[in-house]
């Protein structure tokens, strides 16, 4: 931790990075593959990805700085075994409140809220950026990295959602209708296959592809 | 009878892969050959293999409510009516942690050569989802006896097994079609475990 990094604003470039890189050029879903059993699995309602991005990042920021602040003192041989308890705790932590403000999504989300344990994209932050940076730095990174999984599942649920059951569930004003009565009156049928599971991964597929066209410095191999 | 319908369940109607997603991570990282998809599957059926059970132990005899009923002494209830099972999750990680931790020893000193092959992938057994996942969902199902919890984490195993050799192969003979360039790579393997996934949905309703 060199000592120029300490009088560096707390907006600067560098730390602006930290936030803006996650939502595309290094995705953590979509470029580095991380995390993607709960993206795909809890994407049938626009509200459960809203929660499940929301608890992430929760899980992901705490997490960040806790192991940032005790970077110093963690011991090497025994650091995987330090974060995965710290992850679950504060994934306790967010069952609970989940349980006790938000028992529909709760129920919904099921196991996939005990899976944040074992999500793959906090592990990885922690043992990538966390372990060797200050705190400041890792919470913008969690705050970035957190983003940009939402995106992923924001994307995914809208289209899972509307194009499966035609309306658009956002917490706070309930079940919209977003494909009007007359489409239906003028046979037009909901995609049932949009409400299985395969249906994310062809989406999850696509935004790849999408992504990765409009970026060529992306396509590696 | 019962037992072989709860393998057939897990293995390939709720297949854990094409169903739930569990495990995606090393699934996708892990398949570009065979043979080393080959050796974390086995690892991931052997370790389910044990920690299912050992969870559904812990689960019954300590974390549900009126678990702690052997601890009471004649005519009392006070432990029966302790609920601790919102700290299932950390019991449970601190479960498979450790036994992952003996697998990759074990690993290590008989089979040098798959512990290099899978590098940093089996630490990572300990976070991967398809093991906490199928833990999680052994909680919820509620098996009557320890038998039904082995089997249910012999047959997700198995399911885990089947689907990431199945794309490792597929994938070895896929290097050679024309894709287009940005799909290349793990784009395709979404789009085909999507389509495997599809076939899978047949297995639906079976039972014996």
């Amino acid at each position: 931790m060199s000592e120029e990094k300490k009088s560096a604003p707390l907006f600067s470039k560098k730390n602006m990075a930290l936030i803006k890189n996650p939502l595309n050029t290094i995705n953590p879903v979509t470029i580095q593959v991380l995390g993607i059993c709960s993206a795909l699995a809890v994407t049938v309602q626009m509200d459960n990805a809203i929660v499940m991005s929301i608890a992430v990042m929760a899980v992901l920021v705490i997490g960040n700085v806790l192991v940032s602040l005790m970077r110093n003192i963690i011991p090497g041989r025994i650091r995987i075994i330090v974060q995965l308890v710290i992850v679950a705790f504060l994934v306790i932590c967010v069952d609970q409140i989940l349980k006790a403000y938000v028992y529909d999504v709760s129920k919904s989300l099921s196991v996939f809220v005990g899976l944040i344990i074992t999500n793959c994209i906090i592990m990885g932050r922690l043992e990538a950026f966390a372990l060797g940076n200050k705190p400041w730095a890792s919470i913008l990174d969690g705050v970035g990295n957190g983003f940009g999984y939402g995106l992923v599942l924001v994307v995914v649920a809208f289209f899972k959602e509307v194009f499966g059951s035609g309306t658009l569930t956002i917490p706070g004003l309930g079940k919209l209708t977003i494909v009007p009565e007359s489409f239906y009156a003028m046979d037009y049928m909901d995609n049932g296959l949009m409400l299985l599971p395969p249906s994310s991964l062809f989406i999850v597929g696509i935004y790849i592809w999408v992504q990765k066209a409009r970026n060529p410095e992306l396509i590696g191999e | 009878m019962e037992y072989i319908n709860i393998f057939i369940k897990s293995a390939f109607i709720d297949n854990m892969v094409f169903t739930f997603f569990f495990g995606m991570c090393s699934y996708l990282a892990v398949s570009k050959t065979v043979k080393t998809a080959t050796g974390l599957g086995a690892a991931v059926i052997f370790v389910l293999l044990i920690t299912v059970p050992v969870n559904y132990l812990l689960e019954t005899y300590v974390l549900k409510e009126g678990a702690l009923w052997w601890l009471d002494g004649e005519g009392e209830t006070y432990f029966a009516k302790q609920d601790l099972s919102f700290l299932s999750f950390i019991m449970f990680i601190a479960v498979i942690a450790s036994i992952v931790q003996l697998v990759e020893m074990l690993v290590e000193k008989f089979s040098p050569a798959l512990y290099g092959a899978l590098g940093i992938f089996l630490p990572l057994i300990a976070v991967n989802c398809a093991i906490l996942g199928a833990s999680l969902f052994m909680q919820q199902k509620q098996f009557a006896n320890i038998g039904e919890a082995t089997v249910y984490g012999l047959g997700s195993g198995f399911g885990w097994f089947l689907a990431i050799v199945l794309i490792a192969a597929i994938r070895e003979k896929i290097k050679y079609s024309h894709i287009p360039g940005p799909l290349k790579g793990v784009g395709m393997a979404f789009i085909l475990t999507g389509l495997m996934g599809l076939a899978f949905l047949g297995f639906l309703g079976f039972e014996l």
